[in-house]
């Protein structure tokens, strides 16, 4: 398998250190119920199709991505850096 | 028998070997089995389950039967395939599966008891008794069970692995990968062609056709002159993964004789923008009665061995074919001068041109001949047949290998005119077949898809397209006859490796198991070292025969990688022995082990357990001196392990404050301060101190264990919560050497030292300082409880700074101390390591929830605060006293309650034997356990037999008020 991380280009995901969904990103605010937490750090789909999850590109630049891909298909459909998303600040 | 004129080897380089201790003689560029035929060798091996008598069925990797035991400098290579390993000077080869000898194996019995070892016997045979499952029959199976043998010591052989980068990887170079090769080289691509085999060429090289060589040979000088091209032959792809990724394995040393600075294998990872699949077909086999004697082969098997190799695959052959492909081997026998004494044709209209007598609407029903073939009956148009042959050639038409491209899941399509399954486009991105892979048999459309895939993946990769001319080559058509099985008496094998037999597909059809990967299961078809090459075909036709369905119904099982065995040796390459890790030393490494200090593994570092003393003979005499020398003396310790994480920027306080429960915003410049990082779900990550060592610049200290993870954890939270906060921050672990320095002299010995004697220097100040002009960074923080400092230098001046303080602090009546006082030490004022913050405790388990800052956010602070994270129901950090020895891992219990899960009160996370305070000590996890200080609670330990009373305690045994530390 292979990413491409925006800032190093196309390298072999042993580069990249899995972490799990999207939904971290997701930080509900200061007061915000426990149902919100909750969703952020525990409910998760499982979606056989397209998914986005997070992968820091840990023995290359030290960029955390968003990658969007297909779990059934395995294409990359996408890679972004956490950090120029858009509403990325706190 | 060797064939005048004929083959590719090199008769001017003789080559000895011996098989089954005989020696024989071959040439350079032999395989062991061409080198074996051409002795007259025909018995070459024993059948799995019945141990039939087996000779050479084909001449390339997925041989079935022809499987030995290559023995090399003490390695022995199990499951070799005679028709891909090279011979070379010396080379010592083994039969295997058999006892005592190739020609009287006792296990052949099994041949005799064969009408009770169908499909299933096992399942149904060993049910009962239960007992008699483990102590008889597996021990029983095992022994008959399986191919080749290992040695049962550590392989001495060497592996390596590597990577490569290309725009297109073309795997197999007959017609169609040489075509593609050369037509995306002269555009320019850079290009790897990998080859399975020794030599390049493919079919060409086997079917010596009207292309000949010249036309190889000068495609082939072209290719090796450009540099844009890389030739890997011997280099078998084996699984094709996602973005372009291909495993390959090259067989690097393995043909050539003992070769110390050769690896046997190398495993390659190939990177390609675009592949072709141009791996050809594999000819399969017919199934009729008694097919796998030796002597019976594939028709271009033989062709192989006389064109290739200048050998003859019997004195009177006779062919069964399905093809017009099949009979040009006879004609190329027969003009060779073999003896070809018939062809039968199972087609009622084929030609008959061939130098012999043609039997047309034929078709074989037995063989015989014990250990070779001697004789086959069957019938044709004109009625039975019994002939004298030692040598049938069989073609029941040819299977496109289509194994890569289905390595991603997809399914090929059966393709009714040519009887046989293609690959569909798209099934691996970025990868297409051409050529015979493709269904695209003859010479001439094998060039034209090479030329064809090579523009396509061209284009797609938007580099320009020029197309080569092709060269003239036949096109003849290919015309073949599904005949998938002969009816007849005997049994008809389909899996020659694993001894299925076409009774055993339709005896799994009866009993219910009609899936394609149910009946692989039940009879394990295509489960054996070919998985399947030369039968999953034929086998789902039959099946689909046995089940009423058509064969595209039935369907294929699934391909999976590898492709040909991997040897795990080769996979692993480079992990073993020191390989398997990286070791991480510190700079006091040498002076340690130089004082006798055992090394322990923490993490990928190695840090010195404790320092023997002479006359100390057990790592407590040392530990407990160690721990009283720096309580009444001075002892130093490399701490250079923990993470080092350099913070600096405007907001660099602000990112503190929201990484850490506490509040670093209001730590004085020169100032240090104990911080408490959590996970978002509220629980503890790592713990540690940071400085300030400027408005704007933060160092801060993780613990060893959790460095890396802890700056992963920072990059996130910059990056996805706070990217606008000015802030940048870099491991400086391994920039600096660090030591600490303890005890009630310590002082004294940092003075003794430093350029200038410490002023003013307050519990939980730091500083810069020199050492002999050096710039060193101190820091007044305890790890032991004692007045303690941390002096950190520039890793260059580590070992030197180290040796200088020991020599030191041997004439204060100190040194150094190791892993285990500092362990004893830290358990003795309850200063906790991650076998405390194990990852489900939080802060208020540990008696921190005050360290949670109420008047700012911070990573974790609401999940901290939710029920169930806090109360008299969680455990909770406590000390333990106990007169007797006890373990870490020991679960507590309420005396009087019975000792079981449901009334288990918590658990022990360290222990040590304190010297300072004469007693055992630990810390531990107690249901409630900071209101029930001064208790008695039991504690059993299952694992080292102990059951034993103890005192509930305040976690900080020694000096709860910090006297010493802040003295």
């Amino acid at each position: 398998m292979r990413l491409t991380c925006p800032l190093c280009g196309t390298r072999d995901r042993r580069e990249f250190y899995y972490s799990g969904s999207d939904d971290y990103l997701n930080r509900p605010s200061e007061g915000a119920p426990v149902e919100a937490w909750d969703d952020m750090l525990h409910l998760r789909v499982n979606p056989a199709g397209v998914t986005k999850d997070l992968w820091y590109h840990e023995t290359g630049c030290g960029s955390w991505l968003l990658v969007t891909r297909n779990t059934v298909t395995h294409a990359v459909l996408a890679t972004e850096l956490v950090a120029a998303r858009k509403g990325g600040a706190a | 028998m060797r064939i005048a004129g004929k083959g590719l080897i090199d008769r001017s380089e003789p080559v000895t070997f011996t098989f089954d201790g005989t020696r024989h003689h071959g040439f350079k560029g032999d395989t062991l089995a061409s080198a074996l035929l051409a002795n007259g060798v025909r018995l070459v091996g024993r059948s799995f389950k019945y141990h039939r008598p087996r000779g050479i069925l084909t001449a390339g990797p997925e041989e079935p039967n022809a499987m030995v035991e290559v023995l090399d400098n003490g390695s022995q290579t199990p499951n070799t395939r005679a028709t891909v390993q090279e011979i070379y000077e010396g080379m010592a080869a083994q039969s295997q599966n058999r006892w005592p000898s190739l020609r009287f194996d006792v296990m052949a019995v099994n041949d005799l008891a064969a009408p009770f070892l169908g499909a299933g016997f096992y399942y149904k045979t060993f049910m009962w008794p239960r007992a008699f499952w483990e102590g008889l029959y597996e021990p029983l199976i095992r022994r008959a069970a399986g191919l080749g043998t290992l040695k049962p010591h550590h392989e001495p052989a060497s592996y390596e692995k590597a990577f490569a980068f290309c725009d297109l990887l073309v795997i197999g170079s007959g017609p169609a990968g040489l075509m593609a090769a050369l037509t995306a080289a002269q555009n320019g691509a850079d290009v790897i062609l990998a080859e399975q085999d020794s030599v390049l060429g493919g079919r060409l090289v086997a079917e010596a056709n009207a292309l000949g060589a010249d036309w190889l040979t000068a495609t082939l000088a072209e290719l090796k002159s450009l540099p844009n091209v890389r030739l890997m032959p011997r280099t078998t792809v084996v699984g094709a993964y996602d973005q372009g990724t291909y495993a390959a394995l090259e067989r690097v040393g393995l043909h050539l004789p003992n070769q110390p600075h050769l690896p046997r294998e190398c495993f390659w990872r190939i990177v390609a923008s675009q592949a072709i699949l141009a791996t050809g077909a594999l000819e399969r086999p017919i199934a009729f009665s008694n097919n796998d004697r030796p002597g019976i082969m594939l028709a271009s098997a033989a062709q192989t061995y006389l064109n290739r190799f200048g050998v003859s695959p019997g004195d009177k052959v006779t062919l069964f074919a399905t093809n017009d492909h099949a009979r040009t081997v006879a004609r190329q026998l027969i003009a060779a001068g073999v003896k070809v004494v018939a062809i039968l044709d199972s087609r009622s209209e084929a030609s008959s041109v061939e130098d012999c007598p043609v039997y047309l609407n034929a078709a074989i029903t037995d063989t015989a001949g014990r250990r070779s073939l001697t004789q086959i009956t069957g019938h044709h148009a004109g009625g039975d047949f019994l002939i004298e042959t030692d040598c049938l050639l069989m073609s029941g038409g040819w299977n496109p290998l289509v194994n890569l491209a289905c390595h991603q899941n997809a399914r090929p399509a059966w393709r009714e005119d040519i009887a046989a399954f293609v690959p569909q486009p798209g099934m691996v991105p970025g990868l297409s077949a051409a050529g015979s892979a493709n269904g695209a048999f003859s010479t001439h459309a094998a060039l034209f898809e090479g030329r064809t895939t090579a523009l396509a993946a061209l284009t797609a990769m938007g580099k320009p397209a020029q197309a080569p001319d092709l060269p003239q080559a036949e096109d003849a058509p290919y015309r073949v006859q599904a005949l998938w099985q002969v009816p007849g008496k005997g049994r008809a094998w389909l899996d020659f490796a694993n001894d299925v037999t076409v009774k055993d597909v339709r005896q799994s059809a009866q009993e219910g198991y009609s899936s394609v990967e149910h009946m692989k299961r039940y009879t394990t078809q295509g489960m054996a070292p070919d998985q399947g090459k030369n039968s999953s075909v034929g086998a789902l036709a039959v099946l689909a025969d046995a089940t009423g369905r058509g064969i595209p119904e039935t369907g294929t099982t699934t391909f999976r990688a590898p492709f040909t065995p991997v040897s795990i040796g080769a996979l692993g390459a480079g992990g073993q022995g020191a390989g398997f890790a990286p070791q991480r030393y510190m700079t006091s490494d040498q002076a340690s082990r130089d004082r006798g200090a055992p090394m322990i593994e923490a993490g990928l570092w190695y840090r010195p357990s404790y320092f023997p003393k002479p006359g100390e003979t057990t790592w407590r005499q040392s530990c407990d001196r160690e721990v009283l020398m720096v309580r009444s003396a001075v002892g130093v310790a490399d701490v250079s392990t923990l993470g080092k994480i350099d913070i600096q920027g405007k907001d660099a306080a602000r990112f503190l404050d929201f990484v850490y429960t506490n509040t670093f915003s209001s730590l004085p410049v020169g100032r240090v301060r104990y911080g408490l990082m959590l996970r978002e779900d509220g629980f503890v990550m790592d713990d540690g101190t940071t400085a300030r060592l400027g408005e704007n610049h933060y160092l801060m200290t993780t613990t060893t264990a959790a460095a890396g993870q802890v700056m992963r954890h920072l990059d996130f939270i910059h990056q996805a919560y706070c990217p606008d906060f000015q802030v940048r921050f870099i491991s400086v672990t391994e920039s600096w050497a660090q030591f600490a320095v303890a005890g009630p002299l310590s002082k004294m010995l940092l003075n003794s030292l430093l350029d200038e004697r410490l002023a003013d220097f307050p519990f939980m100040s730091c500083g810069e300082v020199t050492v002999e002009g050096v710039k060193a960074r101190l820091f007044r923080i305890s790890f032991s409880g004692e007045e303690g400092y941390e002096i950190a230098v520039p890793t260059a001046y580590g070992e030197a700074l180290f040796r200088d303080l020991l020599a030191k602090a041997e004439t204060l009546d100190g040194g150094a101390y190791g892993m285990e006082a500092l362990n004893v030490m830290r358990i003795e004022k309850g200063f906790i390591t991650h076998a405390e913050i194990h990852g489900r405790v939080t802060a208020f388990d540990i008696g921190m929830a005050k360290m949670v800052a109420a008047k700012k956010d911070c990573i974790g602070k609401a999940s901290a605060t939710r029920p169930g994270l806090n109360g008299p129901e969680r455990e909770q950090l406590v000390g333990l006293r106990c007169d007797a020895a006890i373990g870490a891992g020991a679960h507590l219990f309420t005396p009087g309650d019975k000792v079981e899960r449901v009334n288990d009160q918590g658990y022990v996370t360290s222990v040590c034997y304190s010297p300072t305070l004469g007693t055992n000590l630990a810390l531990a996890f107690l249901k409630d356990g900071r209101a029930r200080h001064g208790q008695r609670i039991r504690l059993v330990d299952h694992m080292r037999k102990t059951d034993v009373i103890c005192e509930v305690t305040d976690p900080v045994f020694l000096d709860p008020e910090g006297a010493k530390l802040r003295a």
